[in-house]
């Protein structure tokens, strides 16, 4: 995971005092029933909040009760205030978002090319005017007006505006990185641009619409919850109605504020005020990753993944082979096989040049020269593909080394006293190295061969650890490589992948991923070729890489916009924590219940039937008061639980069993006793202060 | 409270736990069709019928099955019971039932209910009896099996079209799991002296030299239906507190076993069905465990006894409403028994326990009639709730929540809740309708809290399918005919019809397989979730009904107040 500060797609961490005033005034905007319809326990709320509004009113003029009735009816447009606060300030931290990104899409002109084919006549229109299929112009210091594939050009783009990366990056038509987003800026050179968005359709409108939360639909999940809970709603409306008969029967006339305040507290308030801050919460925690979900379901589906494809290299290794070892052949000393390899690498700039010369200072202790102070005496021999060798002539040595066919022709051809034969140590270091899996090279002086340099495909030092977690968690890793199947299992169990693809082509992954599929497993991959469009569509979760083709981001259903394939493993997290934080405070919404029954059920029968009395197990001072403080806890319950609908609740790596257990007992029976405690507080509080 | 009272109380919820898994999976393999003794029988009525064995339904198909036969299956109950008088084997000359009457004993043993408003011996011909009802009991509770077993097959199967067919269920559960045991049962009833016989009535002479007419009539055969299948219309009124119904200890302790055998029974049959053997074995758990503790808690509460009765010098627990020759311990038991099976059966009166004794079979009753619940129907209400369990905790995994591979989403939870809204809205609807209304007070027996728990424990017998009765409540009026009627009604279809809808979208989905990320369903953490969730979903709502009945009334008993 690469962590970097972006300065435009973060958003604000805390509560500042800005994003809580404008949350506040939200809150009240959303009381529009219209809008409040979305969410049907709140809405029941709003209603029930009104008519003990009217009552409280009748209440003042006819003489009644007012104070009493006047504090349920506060308290319970409290509760609704404090729900759409809760969405509020979720939105809030995702507007903060949305107004840079808008930034970045003003005003842009675009030039149109009549003829693409001729660069040089253009006409200059809105970017909102154009359409799919026109062929804009883009040249230094154009903004690109809006998503396309690259038909002709190479040039620079800075893509700050929406990964946050200020260093610029290669489009050029044709390959893997022919897609360019509008609101990105090219820095030198021209593109000549394809348009594959219509305005209001880009990808930047999407983000920001994603991040605004506007289009924000409601996941499957979401909605199976909402019917969960709106059937919770009607079971305790059918059981409140009707104690309004059983009550009568009993002696007992119960006033309306009464039957409406232990609706309030039975029907699961708690959970349904903070559901959609949770789930606006879950897609904020991926924007702060730099991930965007096309929707929510894809969210929810990276929880539900059984099996990750990760590519090898960049995710498990980190993408150069280096050099891990040097082994000499009889005859030759250590010191004088690794002074020749120094020498033999120190003008190789590649990668794997520099790795060999690192592990000799570092493991081998050997000195190294510095190659200006060598220049004059020595002549280096630069890596060709034709003779796939680089080396050095220094003092009338000729070191070379490359690949081993290519070390031994080259030895062969040297002139020697003896008939030129490979030492018997010498190829048999090679079949070992390539039996390990990894790539050997051979080092030889003239003709006199020195020895093996070992390079390895490096394992990310901590990957191992995060397969066994992710294993833990019950997923199964999946390490997609071009590499021959010895090499591929070499890595695949140095770095602990469960299975691996190796010489792998994008059919090969759309076959395994349907098979995963078949056995009745959720699949998640990333990609960034348009080879693997297909298998990103396949897959239940897609991620495309921002640096990929058009048509991979197309077929995924997500995409990093820092193009990190090692970033699959926290979307999952970040999939889990979203229902897990949903699953807690449902559990611990309706564990609360039992709570309110003990509270509200003697105060209502006390005149009536005293002897209920023996239900008031928390000893609450007055019937008054009792009604009250459930009421006022059922509230305050929502604004001390926004933290955690927006942070997510805790997670760990662990089995299910295990979560199950941590969080049963955390919201489960802390959901059974936590109002219990609760309310106790506030009854005593309230008599204290003499409100009831 | 004596050691062998709760000792007998432990034996027998350990042995009908014990027979649930021969017999579950024997149920299991006739469902999947191995067992083929009357092949040529069964071939005969697919032959009768039109229907093609092979060919499977769907839901909707299924569902279509079921309602059509037992909207037949009630058009021909009322029928007889409309014209019985005119029907032949009516030794005692009965006439027609009323209308209201006829509608509510229809509906009553087609739901599997066998409320009964009526008295058996001096209304019904044996032909009502033996035709109308009889048939009823068996293929009631083949409905409820079949609708089960569909529910099963949705979890077994992987993105699949179809449930079975209803028509083979039917035949195959009557032939191979009802009848054997039923002719088992009944054989043993007549040679522990339960009557069967096609006689009227005969006169004895009683001690004092008096002559008493004793109504008899083919009575085993009845019993061991209304037993085995959840019935519990009794041949008699007062049903299995009847001498001739229930003789002694030993019939009892058979009757007993009979009650939960088959739905603890169907409990391992689901497991067996979905390969998933633990997971039978938790809901298993679930109703034998719930068994024991609601038995627990009205044996103490009976044995306990009023402490007003007591005070007056009468020593020992509650025997009001109870025969001598069961006690309290088994009294208790029956009514936990009957109540947790949705079996209608008394051998003692409800409405004579103590507050606490009696809130047991109301409570059980309102659960849903899951524990372990009518044949079959307790089976598909456990299973709705083990969906509603699975989908609240199920999310705190960090999953979409999974039962037994099945993804439960928005439909299924849509079709869950509307099969637990019945309870409520039929118990406390029309219970605090009742509640109000001077004409429908009149039929109270008691006054103050008793009076409402009788009013309530009606219309929660009929939702529940139950069909006992707190006795001293006169229920034979249009109004309560009417509306238990309806609560029989959909407290039947009205549940089943969303189950089936559950099970034709989880058939349809892939099973997944289980990972270290699934939710685990098969371990006694689940097992007690599940319990929690039966309470706080299916009990909640009721409790402060229940607090206006039996709670207040046991609080103003030990305040010194009967009623």
């Amino acid at each position: 995971m690469t962590t970097h500060t972006d300065t435009t797609a973060a958003a604000p961490s805390g509560f500042s005092g800005a994003l809580v005033g404008r949350a506040l005034r939200d809150a009240l905007v959303k009381l529009d029933p219209r809008a409040l319809v979305r969410n049907p326990v709140i809405f029941v709320t709003e209603v029930v909040a009104l008519l003990v509004t009217i009552l409280f009113v009748r209440d003042l003029v006819s003489g009644g009760d007012a104070l009493f009735t006047g504090q349920i009816a506060a308290w319970l447009w409290f509760t609704v205030l404090f729900a759409n606060f809760a969405e509020a300030i979720a939105e809030g931290r995702g507007r903060a978002q949305a107004d840079t990104l808008r930034r970045a899409r003003t005003d842009t002109v675009a030039k149109r090319l009549a003829d693409p084919a001729r660069r040089d006549v253009f006409q200059k229109v809105p970017a909102e005017d154009l359409q799919v299929g026109d062929v804009v112009l883009v040249e230094a210091r154009d903004l690109v007006p809006s998503d396309g594939e690259v038909i002709e050009g190479v040039a620079s783009v800075n893509e700050a505006a929406i990964t946050g990366e200020s260093a610029p990056v290669i489009r050029e038509s044709g390959g893997d990185r022919s897609a360019v987003t509008g609101g990105t800026t090219v820095v030198s050179d021209w593109l000549v641009v394809k348009i594959t968005a219509g305005a209001g359709a880009s990808f930047m409108d999407r983000m920001i619409a994603l991040v605004e939360g506007a289009e924000r639909k409601k996941t499957p999940n979401e909605i199976a919850l909402d019917i969960l809970l709106a059937g919770m709603t009607i079971v305790f409306l059918i059981a409140v109605v009707t104690l309004a008969g059983l009550g009568a029967y009993s002696g007992a006339a119960l006033a309306v504020p009464v039957l409406v305040a232990l609706l309030v507290t039975l029907i699961p308030t708690t959970i349904g005020g903070l559901l959609s801050a949770i789930g606006i919460a879950g897609m904020d925690r991926l924007v702060k990753f730099n991930v965007l979900a096309m929707s929510g379901r894809a969210v929810e589906a990276s929880g539900d993944v059984d099996t990750l494809l990760l590519d090898k290299t960049g995710t498990i290794t980190f993408g150069n082979r280096m050099a891990s070892e040097l082994i000499a052949v009889p005859g030759v000393s250590e010191r004088e096989l690794v002074e020749a390899a120094v020498l033999a690498s120190l003008a190789d700039e590649t990668a794997e040049g520099r790795s060999i010369v690192e592990l000799a200072r570092d493991r081998y202790r050997a000195t190294i020269p510095q190659t200006p102070q060598l220049a004059d005496e020595a002549e280096f021999v630069t890596f060709s593909a034709a003779t796939r060798l680089s080396g050095v002539d220094v003092g009338g040595r000729r070191l070379r080394k490359g690949a081993v066919d290519a070390v031994l022709r080259f030895a062969q051809n040297e002139p020697s006293q003896q008939p030129f034969q490979a030492p018997h140590a010498f190829t048999a270091a090679v079949e070992k190295i390539a039996r390990s899996g990894g790539t050997p090279l051979g080092l030889t002086d003239g003709a006199r061969i020195l020895g093996v340099i070992h390079l390895k495909d490096v394992v990310k030092p901590d990957i191992k650890e995060r397969f066994a977690e992710l294993r833990r968690m019950g997923i199964r890793t999946v390490m997609v490589t071009g590499d021959n199947p010895v090499t591929a299992a070499a890595i695949a169990s140095e770095a602990g992948v469960d299975d691996f693809i190796a010489e792998a082509t994008p059919q090969d992954k759309l076959d395994y991923i349907r098979r995963e599929q078949a056995a009745g497993r959720l699949v998640a991959m990333c990609g960034d070729g348009t080879n693997d469009a297909p298998a990103l569509a396949q897959a239940d979760v897609g991620v495309a890489m921002q640096t990929g083709t058009q048509a991979a981001r197309e077929a995924g259903n997500m995409v990093d916009l820092d193009s990190d394939p090692t970033k699959l493993i926290e979307i999952v997290g970040i999939g889990k924590q979203l229902l897990m934080t949903r699953g807690a405070l449902t559990t611990f919404s309706i564990a609360n219940d039992v709570a309110k029954y003990f509270a509200i059920i003697p105060a209502l029968f006390v005149v009536a039937l005293p002897q209920l009395g023996a239900l008031n197990v928390m000893g609450l001072a007055t019937p008054q008061s009792a009604i009250l403080s459930a009421v006022i806890f059922n509230a305050l319950v929502i604004v001390a639980l926004i933290p955690i609908a927006l942070r997510g609740v805790g997670y760990r790596p662990v089995g299910a069993a295990s979560l199950l257990r941590r969080n049963l007992a955390l919201y489960g029976l802390g959901g059974l006793v936590a109002p219990f405690v609760g309310i106790k507080l506030v009854d005593m509080a309230i008599s204290a202060i003499g409100l009831a | 409270m004596t050691f062998p009272d709760w000792f007998q109380i432990l034996l027998f919820v350990a042995v009908a736990t014990a027979t649930a898994t021969p017999l579950g999976r024997y149920a299991a393999s006739v469902f999947e069709g191995r067992v083929r003794l009357l092949a040529p029988v069964e071939a005969g009525f697919y032959r009768l019928a039109g229907v093609d064995p092979a060919r499977e339904q769907g839901w909707l198909g299924y569902t279509f099955a079921v309602l059509a036969f037992n909207a037949a299956g009630f058009a021909a109950l009322y029928l007889i019971l409309r014209l019985q008088g005119v029907l032949p084997v009516n030794p005692q000359d009965f006439g027609a039932v009323d209308a209201d009457l006829a509608f509510n004993t229809a509906v009553s043993f087609t739901t599997n209910t066998n409320w009964q408003a009526y008295g058996g011996e001096t209304t019904l011909t044996h032909l009502t009896q033996m035709m109308g009802l009889t048939t009823q009991n068996f293929v009631s509770a083949a409905t409820g099996i079949a609708v089960a077993i569909a529910v099963t097959r949705a979890f077994a199967r992987s993105s699949a079209r179809t449930l079975g067919n209803f028509w083979v269920d039917l035949t195959r559960c009557t032939l191979y799991l009802l009848l054997p045991m039923a002719i088992v049962v009944a054989l043993a009833l007549v040679a522990l002296g339960v009557p069967q016989t096609l006689e009227g009535s005969f006169v004895a002479q009683t001690v004092e030299g008096a002559e008493q007419v004793v109504s008899v009539g083919p009575a085993a055969s009845q019993v061991a239906i209304k037993q085995l299948g959840t019935n519990g219309g009794g041949f008699f009124n007062v049903n299995s507190a009847h001498p001739l119904e229930n003789p002694s200890y030993w019939t009892n302790a058979l009757q007993l076993w009979a009650i939960v055998a088959i739905p603890l029974a169907l409990a391992v049959t689901f497991g067996r069905m979905t390969a998933r053997d633990r997971d039978g074995y938790v809901l298993l758990s679930v109703m034998a465990g719930a068994l024991l503790a609601f038995a627990g808690l009205a044996y103490w509460a009976e044995s306990a006894g009023n402490p007003i009765v007591q005070a007056l010098g009468v020593a020992g627990g509650n025997m009001e409403g109870k025969e001598v020759r069961f006690g309290e311990a088994l009294s208790t038991l029956w009514a936990t028994f009957t109540t947790g099976a949705s079996n209608g059966s008394v051998n003692s009166m409800h409405d004579s326990f103590t507050p606490l004794g009696g809130l047991v079979p109301l409570f059980l009753m309102q659960l849903g009639e899951i524990l372990p619940g009518g044949v079959g129907s307790g089976l598909y209400g456990m299973i709705v709730f083990a969906i509603l369990a699975v989908f609240v905790a199920g999310l705190m995994v960090g999953r979409t929540p999974e039962y037994l591979g099945k993804k439960i989403e928005a439909k299924d939870v849509k079709m869950a809740m509307l099969a637990v809204l019945v309870m409520p809205l039929f118990i406390l609807g029309f219970t605090a309708v009742s509640a109000v209304m001077p004409a429908t007070l009149a039929s109270i027996q008691d006054a103050g809290p008793h009076g409402l728990s009788e009013i309530m424990y009606a219309y929660t017998s009929g939702a529940g399918n139950n069909g006992s009765a707190f006795a001293g409540f006169g229920s034979d009026t249009t109004w309560y005919n009417t509306t238990i009627g309806l609560s029989m009604l959909f407290g039947r279809f009205a549940i089943i019809v969303p189950v089936m809808m559950i099970a034709g979208s989880l058939v349809a989905k892939p099973r997944l397989a289980p990972s270290q990320g699934t939710f685990p369903t098969d371990t006694a953490l689940f097992a007690g979730l599940l319990a929690g969730v039966i309470l706080i979903f299916g009990g909640l709502q009721f409790f402060p009904a229940l607090a206006l009945g039996p709670v207040v009334e046991h609080v103003m008993m030990l305040d010194g107040t009967l009623f």
